[in-house]
């Protein structure tokens, strides 16, 4: 086995060099089958990072051990060391809650909830600010007017807030599941192959409205689409079996990969 | 039921007549008239209701009287009275605690087996629900008349232990397994994305279940909560046993009341057929019926609802 320490350097420097996460010897087992093994990896602040790999190979799950969300399942453990900015987000004293404020998630198919488009918005804030003093209407809606237009969603949406987030189109309801995150001020946003439910159109718009959020949040994708994850990513993170086999600039990876299994999975040899 | 002339040559008809081919179509005429079954069988017992009660109706029948006056005294010697307010007060007062009793019960248990419990403890639960659910009406009546009859004469230092407060509470512990049953079934119909999506967006596990959760079911609790009513209104031995049977227009739940449902299994057998009070015992039936399938029907379409969404 190579080390995975080796093929985690990465080779080139993109904007930012402070980490936004890093992960040592990260175990995961679903019950009895272990996902990921002794995964070790580095990603840069503000910068968009892709996962690639063929199916099964632990990218979501990778993903889905950041935010902590994986434990939903009751059978995940996990073992090793996550830090998001500097912090252990598995020390014993963390709070999910929080830890979940800090890094949002937006997955595979859109799932807004069943309220209206505003009150999706204001979902993160609602539940964060239980008990405490209420925003008023006015600050309401200019967090919600904020949110929409980083997603570069206002302009169409202005005149459905009441209407349930159900109703707008696939495109949308996944800007809106990316606008909702913002509110919190996450420093970092995981996406699960966020384009994968959307036609080639919608895929173009999203993929140009991740490549808008770039620098001001962290932003670590998995997809299926190498396509995708060559002209949308600064860095690229390969994973084959539940280890990262190479990490490093985009251009590099897809064009003078280190590792043969990588060139083999970009000549599409395999998965 | 022809096959029609085909080519011997058309590989994809066949004219063979074997036993698959008669066993077939005997399973589509059984299973057809099962699926119709049901709708004749509704209409049947409505019509046969209605026609018992029919000559009540046309004759003696008073609509005021009947909706209006509290005095049932079909027997009387001197002065028949048809006035079935009582008995529709008896039966909504007990109905209405039964709720009161039941929704907390039953929402509660079915948030914890839908949202909360897991594994062995939620399989047990489910079983136990439904069992409770098994239980004969007539018993519950027993426990009414010999445990809970003496409880709320002591508890309370009441005369009389067998009243709304005693049929409504055993009527709530009733209702509520089916309660139960539904709204879980209910909860469990939400769409799974929505948990995950608000509790990576940091929110707990109550925030999860009252802000996305049950808003979500709604449709489903409501038809839950409905289909209890229903149960309520048609619940007849328990009722019979728990509630004193006395004919009283309710002005505490200490006060012995007496159902519609109690009244008819009470005097049908005592009544000569085709006799107007008969008529008139099946005139309650007909307005039992239409209470039942209205609260029924809307519960149904209330769930069908969710679905189209």
């Amino acid at each position: 086995m190579d080390s995975p320490a080796q093929a985690a350097q990465p080779s080139a420097a993109a904007s930012g060099s402070k980490l936004a996460i890093r992960t040592q010897a990260l175990n995961l087992w679903y019950d009895t089958f272990q996902a990921l093994f002794d995964v070790d990896l580095d990603v840069k602040q503000g910068i968009i990072t892709s996962l690639i790999g063929p199916s099964g190979c632990g990218k979501s799950t990778f993903l889905r051990s950041v935010n902590r969300i994986n434990e939903r399942l009751g059978y995940v453990r996990t073992t090793g060391r996550v830090d998001v900015l500097g912090h252990d987000i598995y020390a014993p004293s963390v709070e999910l809650v929080q830890v979940r404020k800090h890094v949002g998630m937006v997955f595979q198919r859109p799932n807004p909830l069943p309220l209206s488009v505003r009150e999706n918005i204001l979902f993160g804030l609602r539940v964060h600010a239980d008990g405490e003093q209420r925003l008023d209407r006015e600050r309401q809606g200019q967090i919600v007017q904020e949110a929409l237009e980083q997603v570069l969603l206002w302009d169409t949406v202005k005149d459905q807030l009441g209407e349930p987030a159900l109703r707008l189109s696939l495109e949308q309801q996944q800007k809106l599941c990316i606008a909702r995150l913002l509110p919190l001020k996450p420093s970092v946003l995981l996406m699960d192959e966020p384009c994968s439910a959307l036609d080639p159109q919608a895929t173009s718009a999203v993929e140009e409205l991740i490549w808008e959020l770039r620098g001001r949040y962290t932003i670590l994708i998995v997809t299926h689409n190498m396509a995708q994850a060559r002209r949308a990513s600064d860095e690229c993170i390969f994973m084959l079996m539940g280890k990262v086999i190479e990490h490093g600039a985009t251009d590099e990876v897809f064009v003078t990969p280190e590792q043969q299994e990588t060139a083999n999975y970009i000549e599409g040899r395999y998965g | 039921m022809q096959a029609g002339p085909k080519s011997a040559s058309d590989p994809l008809s066949s004219d063979r007549r074997d036993a698959a081919w008669y066993v077939d179509k005997a399973v589509q005429v059984l299973v057809f008239v099962g699926g119709i079954s049901a709708i004749i069988l509704i209409i049947g017992i409505f019509a046969f209701i209605l026609i018992q009660g029919v000559g009540f109706l046309a004759s003696a029948f008073d609509l005021r009287e009947f909706f209006g006056s509290p005095r049932w005294a079909p027997t009387s010697d001197h002065n028949t009275t048809y006035g079935a307010l009582a008995l529709i007060a008896g039966t909504a007062s007990v109905t209405g605690l039964a709720m009161l009793v039941a929704v907390p019960f039953s929402l509660g248990a079915a948030i914890y087996i839908a949202e909360f419990a897991t594994g062995r403890t939620r399989e047990a639960l489910k079983i136990l629900v439904e069992l409770l659910a098994a239980i004969p009406s007539v018993v519950w009546g027993f426990i009414g008349l010999s445990i809970m009859n003496p409880l709320i004469i002591h508890a309370f230092d009441v005369p009389v232990g067998l009243n709304v407060l005693n049929a409504g509470i055993i009527l709530g512990l009733m209702a509520a397994p089916i309660m139960t049953t539904i709204a879980e079934d209910a909860l469990k119909a939400v769409p799974d994305g929505y948990r995950e999506a608000a509790e990576a967006l940091g929110a707990t596990r109550w925030q999860i279940v009252f802000r996305v959760v049950l808003p979500a079911a709604r449709n489903g609790l409501v038809a839950a909560v409905l289909l209890g009513i229903g149960r309520g209104f048609g619940e007849t031995m328990a009722v019979l046993m728990a509630s004193g049977h006395s004919i009283n227009l309710p002005t505490s739940p200490f006060d012995s009341v007496r159902a519609l449902t109690a009244t008819i299994a009470a005097e049908l057998g005592e009544t000569a057929v085709g006799s107007e009070h008969y008529q008139a015992l099946f005139t309650l039936g007909c307005l039992l019926f239409l209470v039942t399938f209205v609260i029924n029907l809307s519960a149904d379409l209330i769930v069908r609802g969710v679905r189209r969404r």
